[in-house]
């Protein structure tokens, strides 16, 4: 039966992973994502799933254990704010150059540096455009609501494991510390070894007699094998981008403007709609689910039906503001809205910036 | 229909952020949707606390605001804060004890719990957020003493459920301490 609570974003987002029958767990702490692991060492799932979760000494230390782990074909996962995502970055790359699946969850809050505990939206770019080095991509989910937090971390193991990607839950202070109604699905069992065996069958699990060699790598000296690999990658992030962009789109079909918003400003982006419908604005809301890949094509099908423009908005300087522009490929006015380090634009401010731009 | 956009804001330490809860709980037992946001940050350390709660019978958009239907307040600072985010015709409560500066405003319905001092006088202090509470339910009762004891069984730990009578009877004395400071009716 699944049951409704009422949970912090990150409290939910820990029980779903327990639920998800997720192997492992390493993190270390950080404000505004710490209720994470308070929460999964408080549930002690060790007990009842078998499920390890383990406070690493240091970020790094959590993205290696999260590479050692998926390299044998375990659902394994981290969470952190934006800094300690930072120094992950060389972790994911390799976890993306190795074709790993794993969860990385960033609780983003202000930058650049230590900047502020507050909510912020400024990693978007370190996340759909690289953040480590080399081309890859993390399958990118943004979840907008408590319910999101927890049905995501099922949806992200479930991505990373169908394409043997990493995948990011894109989350922000706000979402992490604000409680709401969740409804929790039903707890999974984890999988068996056998499970494992037949679902991953490139994971070291140990060599047995009769049985080829397994390698896990980063590595590829050889130019030309590198670059065949590259095109491997390239042809899965297409297939990826075909099949699987979600999002979301409310009051858009009379809509003349359209704000393109996730995570939090969604949520704030979705009273200034209201707001400016009451003020007689044809206004809509197209919220992206999966930030990379971008739903593109639904904005393309926004401008063929008729929209003229597309304000992002954001808590960061402007940056998903550029996929805008990109999928609107000239079609439509867009601008950027929003405010930074932490501070959060309320629905009439929105709504103030909406009008101007509407003239 | 219900759509409640509620500020409590006070002193860190005066059980505001779980009076938000247990309201935010109880809403949920009453079937509605729910949503509590608090102000977290380096201020909370013996500084000022607020959270938002709103109770809904539709799908809450933002749970961030800048205007509420009701605000209960509980220190002067936030009083200072708030008392020109209520919308015009809103409920403001507040506990006179530390106020010194008392609300002007006069387009809002305006009511004062002396919270504070009844539960020093009734050795209560542990319960001084339901004495709030109790007051705000009985000018406007957005969930039931039913959902409120449901929702404190939900958000206590079992060993505290011992607690619940103690914390019904905070909220009915708070909804007999409840004084109407003024009244405004808005213009039909």
């Amino acid at each position: 039966m699944s049951e409704l609570r009422l949970m912090k974003g990150n409290e939910a987002l820990a029980e779903a992973a327990i639920r998800a029958g997720v192997d492992a767990y390493y993190g270390y702490p950080i404000t505004p994502q710490s209720e994470v692991m308070e929460y999964l060492m408080k549930a002690n799932p060790e007990k009842t799933t078998g499920m390890v979760v383990l406070q690493a000494e240091s970020e790094v230390a959590s993205i290696n254990m999260v590479y050692g782990a998926a390299g044998a074909g375990k659902m394994a996962m981290t969470s952190s704010s934006s800094p300690g995502v930072s120094l992950m970055q060389e972790g994911i790359s390799y976890i993306a150059g190795a074709e790993l699946p794993c969860v990385v969850v960033n609780v983003v809050r202000g930058g650049p540096g230590l900047g502020t505990i507050q909510p912020s939206q400024a990693d978007y770019f370190q996340t759909v455009k690289g953040g480590g080095h080399g081309d890859y991509k993390l399958i990118t989910l943004a979840p907008a609501s408590v319910q999101e937090m927890a049905d995501f971390m099922k949806l992200a193991f479930d991505l990373a494991f169908k394409y043997r990607n990493p995948a990011m839950i894109l989350s922000d202070g706000a979402i992490g510390q604000m409680m709401e109604k969740v409804e929790l699905f039903d707890p999974v069992p984890r999988r068996t070894d056998e499970k494992v065996a037949e679902q991953c069958p490139w994971a070291t699990t140990g060599r047995k007699r009769g049985t080829q060699k397994r390698v896990i790598t980063s590595l590829r000296l050889v130019a030309s094998v590198q670059e065949e690999f590259n095109i491997k990658l390239q042809n899965k992030y297409k297939e990826i981008q075909e099949k699987e962009v979600r999002s979301e789109m409310l009051q858009c079909d009379d809509a003349e403007f359209v704000i393109v918003a996730y995570g939090s400003s969604a949520r704030t982006s979705m009273k200034a709609v209201q707001i400016a419908r009451e003020h007689g604005l044809k206004v809509g809301l197209l919220r992206p689910q999966t930030l990379w890949p971008f739903p593109s094509k639904q904005i393309e099908t926004l401008i063929n039906n008729g929209v003229k423009g597309f304000l992002s908005v954001e808590m960061s300087a402007g940056q998903m503001v550029e996929d805008v522009k990109l999928a609107a490929n000239g079609g439509a006015k867009v601008e950027h809205y929003g405010r930074m380090g932490g501070v959060i634009a309320s629905p009439s401010d929105i709504y103030e910036a909406l009008k101007k731009f509407a003239k | 229909m219900i759509n409640e956009e509620i500020i409590i804001a006070g002193f860190g330490g005066q059980g505001v952020l779980s009076m938000g809860k247990i309201l935010a709980y109880s809403g949920l037992m009453n079937g509605l949707e729910v949503s509590w946001m608090p102000s977290y940050g380096p201020e909370m350390r013996g500084g000022t606390a607020n959270v938002t709660v709103i109770l809904s019978e539709e799908r809450i958009s933002s749970p961030i605001l800048t205007s509420y239907d009701t605000a209960i307040i509980l220190n002067q600072q936030s009083l200072d804060k708030f008392e020109n985010a209520v919308k015009p015709g809103g409920i403001l409560i507040y506990d006179p004890s530390g106020i010194s500066n008392p609300p002007t405003r006069h387009d809002l319905n305006v009511f004062s719990v002396e919270a504070t001092k009844a539960a020093n006088e009734r050795n209560m202090s542990k319960i001084f957020n339901m004495i709030v509470l109790g007051g705000y339910l009985k000018v406007n009762p957005v969930v039931s003493l039913e959902h409120i004891e449901a929702g404190l069984k939900k958000s206590l730990p079992e060993r505290h459920h011992n607690l619940i009578p103690a914390n019904i009877e905070g909220l009915k004395l708070g909804a007999s301490l409840i004084q109407r400071e003024n009244f405004y009716k808005a213009a039909c």
